[in-house]
């Protein structure tokens, strides 16, 4: 199994979820597992104009670390943002119409996959720049502070991000000045086509020591260590403490985008098979609900079957919804 | 009246204080919102200098809104290299006035988050050669979020920085790199000419809600100019008539304004009547004011410092040429800094922009009276 090593790998907090939290958990990354699923559809069916890199596999990240956030905390995400963007509160309508240009999207369709930006639910968009949005969450953990709020940012990246200077010179900031920030790699071991130990000199999480941030390291496949892994950094940070790194050791079950399927060439057929049977984030949470009599299979094929249902009814939403007017195009360039 | 240099650009360190037939125009007219400072009879109208301008502008800025908030290279105690920021961390203390490490990306990214959240930074970039260093935060962050998030976010960041050759800094310190920026669509952009106009822009840069470049020629900054007590505000997007003429328009920009003020003096002695069309923003650009000149003189020279080649000067010729071909006697000119790395050495570098002798030819040329 290839999962990175770290030699910070932290004891695993004991996770106190009540039934409805853990269902609600589950929900929410089977929303963002079938969300993702229907995307692909609507790529093979050629019904959405451009590209989507999906974020299945990586479920338990986006909704450990958003579960651990308040409404009105940050969050910034990357091209590979679906998830981050369900987590924090998106609906699904509205995102299957962003991503379909339509003007009930979240961006009036001008933003589409890479670009979903909600300020209701604090998401302060995707980023479709590697590492881009490093400034745009320490600037917003920067302005918390100063505006005297305890609000925390949290800046969604992945490990392809480690090769970009930007990161270094804002976690060297945020540590200077405690800022409320959580910088939350998502180590999903390629950087597009190529794997991370080809790019990456050292260890991930000793970087972020080195400016003296608090570092994690974690299995970002089981959803209740990153969820209180996650909760102990966020009040860490809104109490003043400062900002947080935290590693969470995921896979990308798809290919880099929608359409990248001859994959044999930077990863084995193998190895993928072993996460998807092995470490799949949604299984296992499953496996967990099950084993801890929260639920039974009964409640989790409801569970499946409405969050289907929901998804199916977004979708068609999203598909018989409006096309922005043409002369919109020049709205907006300025406020 | 002495100059800061002694072959190139020449500016003059004063500015008329009182009414001239050349400068300023526009006296009275419209006072405190993009003209030229009330000159009331029998009171000496103060004059300060164009970094006692800016310095100005943001402490009356901050004093405003506690959400402006200033941070950069050396900006607290040392008040930048230039000197222009000094005393605002005595009035606003350091969590206003923030020091930076040496990472311009960084604080442009964390400018811009602040700003998408209830803040309005200013940005200090020492140079304007290092903007290089911010252009993902600013082209494709600052730029673009509005428009991606389909109107809900907006980004009220300043960002200044430098221009300007012929400080003997070489290469890397002495580019006019506006046109860059002026090239993105979603970015405003500001070059100030004078004391008056430098204050009135910097203060609408700061409450604009759009992310705005605002460019001040380093030379410049020991440039005295008349400036009220009152408050004014001047609007992005007027450009201001320097000086009135009839035969020839010199649009220009920064203390390419200087220049051809210089030159309209010398074309004056030679029977050339040439009027000063500064455009003050590049974005917006105030085309019906540039137009509307043209129409009258009929001959245009468009000075700007940066490069030539692609530069502000082609795309403010493009506009004469579309708005008042059937009106042009002769055919528009561009001036901009010679398509070279800035030299070092000062007989190099003194070739490299234009001067008000080589601007007075242009014109004397464009008019026949050589």
């Amino acid at each position: 199994m290839a999962q990175p090593k770290s030699k910070l790998a932290s004891k695993k907090p004991s996770s106190t979820l009540s039934r409805d939290q853990a269902l609600h958990f589950y929900r929410q990354m089977l929303k963002i597992r079938l969300f993702e699923e229907q995307v692909n559809q609507l790529y093979l069916g050629a019904k959405m104009p451009g590209l989507a890199h999906l974020y299945i596999g990586q479920e338990a990240v986006a909704v450990g670390v958003c579960e651990a956030l308040r409404r009105d905390d940050y969050i910034t995400s990357t091209h590979r943002g679906h998830g981050h963007c369900l987590a924090k509160g998106a609906a699904v309508d509205r995102m299957f119409a962003e991503l379909l240009g339509k003007e009930s999207g979240y961006c009036r369709g001008k933003g589409g996959s890479m670009h979903i930006a909600d300020q209701d639910t604090g998401n302060l968009g995707a980023n479709a720049i590697v590492g881009g949005s490093a400034g745009i969450a320490t600037g917003a953990a920067m302005s918390a502070k100063m505006r005297g709020t305890d609000q925390v940012a949290v800046c969604f990246f992945g490990e392809g991000a480690l090769g970009q200077g930007l990161l270094y010179e804002v976690m060297n900031m945020a540590s200077l000045w405690k800022l409320p920030v959580i910088y939350v790699c998502e180590n999903n071991q390629y950087n597009e086509y190529t794997s991370y130990r080809e790019t990456t000199a050292g260890e991930v999480a000793t970087r972020a020591e080195a400016f003296g941030i608090h570092t994690e390291a974690i299995d970002g496949q089981d959803i209740q260590l990153v969820h209180a892994t996650s909760l102990t950094l966020v009040e860490r940070a809104r109490r003043g403490e400062g900002p947080a790194f935290l590693q969470c050791n995921t896979y990308r079950f798809y290919g880099h985008h929608v359409g990248d399927i001859d994959r044999s060439y930077y990863r084995a057929k193998n190895e993928e098979q072993e996460w998807k049977s092995k470490r799949d984030p949604v299984k296992l949470f499953a496996e967990w609900l099950k084993k801890s009599e929260m639920a039974d299979g009964k409640l989790l094929d409801q569970i499946e079957a409405e969050t289907a249902t929901h998804i199916k009814e977004a979708v068609d939403f999203a598909i018989n919804a409006p096309y922005p007017d043409p002369n919109e195009v020049d709205q907006h360039v300025y406020a | 009246m002495h100059r800061i240099r002694t072959q190139t650009k020449s500016i003059n360190m004063s500015t008329p204080s009182k009414p001239s037939p050349s400068f300023p125009l526009r006296l009275g007219e419209g006072q405190g919102e993009g003209n030229q400072p009330a000159i009331t009879s029998g009171k000496p109208v103060r004059e300060i200098t164009f970094g006692q301008a800016i310095n100005e502008a943001l402490a009356e800025e901050m004093r405003r809104d506690p959400t402006v908030f200033i941070i950069g290279e050396d900006v607290a105690e040392a008040g930048t290299p230039f000197k222009v920021l000094s005393g605002l961390v005595k009035e606003f203390g350091k969590e206003r006035v923030i020091d930076s490490p040496i990472s311009e990306a960084g604080i442009s990214g964390i400018g811009v988050g602040a700003a998408m959240t209830g803040m309005r930074p200013v940005v200090d970039i020492m140079f304007g050669d290092f903007i290089t260093l911010t252009m993902d935060q600013l082209v494709n962050q600052a730029a673009k979020i509005h428009y991606m998030s389909g109107g809900k976010l907006k980004v009220p960041m300043v960002l200044r920085t430098t221009l300007g050759a012929s400080r003997r800094s070489a290469a890397q310190h002495s580019q006019s790199l506006h046109a860059w920026v002026s090239h993105v669509p979603g970015l405003k952009v500001v070059v100030p000419s004078t004391p008056y106009d430098a204050k009135g822009l910097l203060k609408s840069a700061i409450r604009d809600d759009n992310p705005v470049v605002f460019f001040e020629d380093k030379m410049m900054y020991q440039l005295k100019g008349p400036v009220p007590h009152e408050e004014y505000t001047i609007p992005l997007g007027v450009a201001d008539v320097k000086r009135v003429g009839s035969d020839i328009t010199l649009v220009a920009t920064s203390s390419m304004v200087h220049v051809a003020l210089a030159a309209a003096d010398a074309l004056q002695a030679g029977g050339v009547s040439a009027e000063v069309v500064d455009v003050r923003t590049t974005v917006p650009l105030d085309k019906q004011t540039i137009i509307e000149s043209i129409k009258k003189t009929s001959r245009a020279i468009v000075i700007d410092e940066g490069y030539e080649r692609y530069g502000v000067t082609a795309e403010i010729a493009s506009v004469i040429a579309d708005g008042a071909f059937y009106h042009l006697d002769a055919p528009v000119k561009r001036m901009g800094a010679m398509d070279v790395p800035v030299p070092f050495s000062p007989v190099l570098e003194d070739q490299t922009v234009p001067t008000p002798e080589s601007v007075a030819e242009m014109a004397k040329r464009l008019c026949n009276k050589i």
